[in-house]
């Protein structure tokens, strides 16, 4: 990423000491209005934010200790939504758990329903078909694309820019009708299978994507010109909720929070899966880890997702998306009826389900938020002993008390939306 | 990634599990594999002292925790298993570190937020979730489930998937509970506002920590 160049060539109306009108940096009138909280002496005062409230992104409460304005301490408390997923995948069989990661992260559940299988696949030693892995990779990154969407979206609306909302939910819609033609459903799209997916792409996908691809990047462009030398956007998000890029690693962040703040590390450069080594695809790394490096890590990262989707659509061949192993992928219904063993596996696998032998795998795929991964440990039976979701908005949020220390009141908004956390994930 | 690649990294954690062994003592450490991941075992009073070297020492740095969790087999002759997902972030490389508990005994391991700040909620809901206390943690505080939750720990396979109280009970007990009383004053302490409130609050305050404590 370039180094900053409007740092210092954005001003504000201020007051100076002796009360004249001049043209400030945007820095220097942060400075000021922090120093305002110390008149306020050692009255501290306890806001509650949440759980049902707009800007906290889901129910997420957030009790906030104030010295004035300045943020003394917050305490985020999580759990609303906890609905037990990792207990749930304990009692399921391993395909019958695809569901349930569409309720994880469900601004990108395509991503999670396919980080799950993969999962699987590693315990069986699986390597799906070429084409598989390339409608993989083209689900992975739309997830990405509508996740970021949303985050910009919402995220301008924490800071007060509503337009841009819309623009972002007018192309997540049409990813979403993309999502729904493929699979069905729009939120719920289960796409993902043991050894391949639920489905093909339906006739004339493969022209509506192509058709994305040429007409998002110019949305892009119109977001890049209301945010990136926006006065306002720079004066809300600059310098604020700063991390150091030692910090983030302590904290355990990853994704956008991670690059943001200068360490590069994007699980599909660093141990790449799908093949993702093949493609040629650039990840932005921010250097100040603040609220405007996320966004614009965030941004990049959906025109590299746009490469990305470009080269998956011109390698796309026909072929199968299912590999031929009858230990997950029924045989063919002609065949079942016709053929001794392939009726054997046909009832075994719907009878007792997929038997992963027992050993155990850590499958870390990058989501949209960070790191998500899953931690499968079988013991030869049908249903998992521990499914473990490493969720990487958990984490991302886990550090929100040290992003917000002696932040301002309104920043912990900016900050919260900035995190990119969605609850069911978090709560599980 | 490719197979040249992947075979160096394996070989890199392969590494780092010997050096730990070598250093601390085959007595006390294992090492095994699976589907081509490195698995570290530790003796539990050794846990902290091998997580804290394996984070400094120059030539591993483990620098980054992926993940602290727990697992309890459904097989109760195995122990139950603190999880703990390392990764070096310049040399790509990761590592499982596994410390065995009783199940029967008391759960008990060394705290590592002070080594990784990210472990302090990580390590919360293993303590929720599995009932493993983790000392000298500063805030060991349910996590996911709320603060009067008595039930026990929902991920521990003696609990079974629809809790130990019938759906009537539980409803019962919901409309009954008194739904300030999830957090205690201390958790959201600010002493010395609480002498300036009006009676009528001090005493719903005090009530409040009453029920919930």
């Amino acid at each position: 990423m370039t180094p900053r160049t409007v740092e210092f060539d954005v001003r504000t109306p201020a007051v100076d000491s002796s009360g004249r009108l001049v043209q400030a940096p945007l820095g220097v009138a942060r400075r000021a209005s922090e120093h305002v909280a110390e008149d306020f002496g050692a009255d501290h005062m306890l806001i509650n934010i949440g759980p049902q409230h707009p800007a906290t992104h889901g129910v997420l409460r957030l009790v906030v200790e104030l010295e004035g304005e300045t943020v003394r301490r917050v305490i985020p408390h999580i759990g609303y939504l906890h609905s037990g997923f990792e207990k749930l995948g304990e009692y399921r069989q391993y395909n019958q758990i695809i569901p349930l990661t569409d309720r994880t992260d469900y601004l990108a559940p395509m991503a999670n329903n396919i980080a799950l299988a993969m999962a699987v696949e590693a315990l069986m030693g699986i390597e799906v078909t070429e084409r598989c892995r390339l409608l993989r990779v083209i689900a992975m990154e739309l997830s990405r694309i509508i996740s970021h969407l949303v985050w910009a979206g919402t995220t301008g609306i924490d800071l007060g820019a509503f337009t841009p909302f819309l623009w972002m939910f007018q192309e997540r819609e049409r990813v979403y009708n993309l999502q729904e033609a493929w699979t069905g459903a729009r939120l719920t799209t289960s796409v993902a299978r043991v050894g391949g997916m639920m489905a093909d792409i339906p006739e004339g996908w493969e022209a509506g994507l192509a058709e994305f691809l040429r007409t998002f990047p110019a949305t892009l462009r119109e977001v890049d010109a209301m945010f990136t030398r926006n006065a306002i956007w720079i004066g809300r998000t600059q310098g604020v909720g700063v991390i150091s890029a030692e910090d983030a690693v302590n904290w355990s962040l990853s994704g956008p929070m991670l690059r943001a703040s200068g360490v590069p590390y994007d699980v599909r450069k660093d141990r790449p899966y799908l093949g993702y080594d093949e493609f040629d695809f650039d990840v932005p790394v921010g250097e100040h880890g603040d609220i405007y490096d996320r966004y614009r890590v965030r941004l990049e990262e959906m025109s590299q997702s746009v490469r990305i989707l470009e080269q998956a659509l011109a390698r796309l061949e026909p072929g199968p998306i299912n590999v031929s192993d009858p230990r997950v992928i029924l045989p063919p219904k002609s065949r079942a009826m016709s053929d001794m063993e392939a009726m054997i596996f046909h009832f075994k696998q719907v009878m007792e389900g997929i038997r992963p032998p027992a050993g155990e795998v850590y499958m870390g795929v990058e989501n949209p938020k960070g790191e998500l991964g899953y931690y499968m440990v079988s013991d030869g039976t049908a249903k998992p002993v521990r499914w473990r979701i490493r969720p990487p908005s958990f984490l991302n949020l886990s550090a929100l008390p040290r992003l917000c220390e002696g932040a301002l009141l309104s920043d912990v908004i900016a900050i919260n939306a900035s995190v990119d956390i969605v609850m069911g994930e978090i709560d599980r | 990634m490719s197979e040249a690649g992947t075979l160096a990294v394996l070989e890199a954690a392969r590494a780092s599990a010997r050096a730990a062994i070598e250093a601390f003592g085959a007595e006390h450490l294992r090492h095994t594999e699976s589907c081509g991941q490195v698995i570290l075992h530790v003796a539990p009073p050794l846990a902290k002292q091998v997580l804290a070297w394996l984070q400094a020492d120059p030539a591993h740095r483990f620098d980054y925790l992926t993940d602290v969790t727990a697992v309890e087999y459904r097989d109760p002759e195995r122990p139950l298993e603190v999880v703990y997902q390392l990764r070096s972030l310049e040399r790509r490389v990761d590592l499982r570190v596994k410390v065995p508990l009783d199940p029967e005994g008391t759960l008990q391991v060394e705290t590592v937020t002070d080594l990784w700040a990210g472990a302090e909620w990580l390590e919360r809901e293993v303590w929720d979730m599995f009932g493993v206390r983790f000392r000298g943690h500063g805030d060991l505080r349910r996590i996911l489930m709320w603060q009067t939750y008595d039930e026990g720990h929902p991920l521990r396979k003696s609990f079974p998937l629809r809790g130990h109280r019938s759906r009537a009970e539980q409803t019962r007990q919901a409309l009954a509970a008194n739904p300030e009383a999830h957090y205690t004053l201390e958790e959201i302490s600010i002493h010395e506002a609480y002498q300036e409130l009006p009676p009528d609050m001090q005493e719903r305050l005090r009530r409040r920590m009453e029920a919930g404590s």
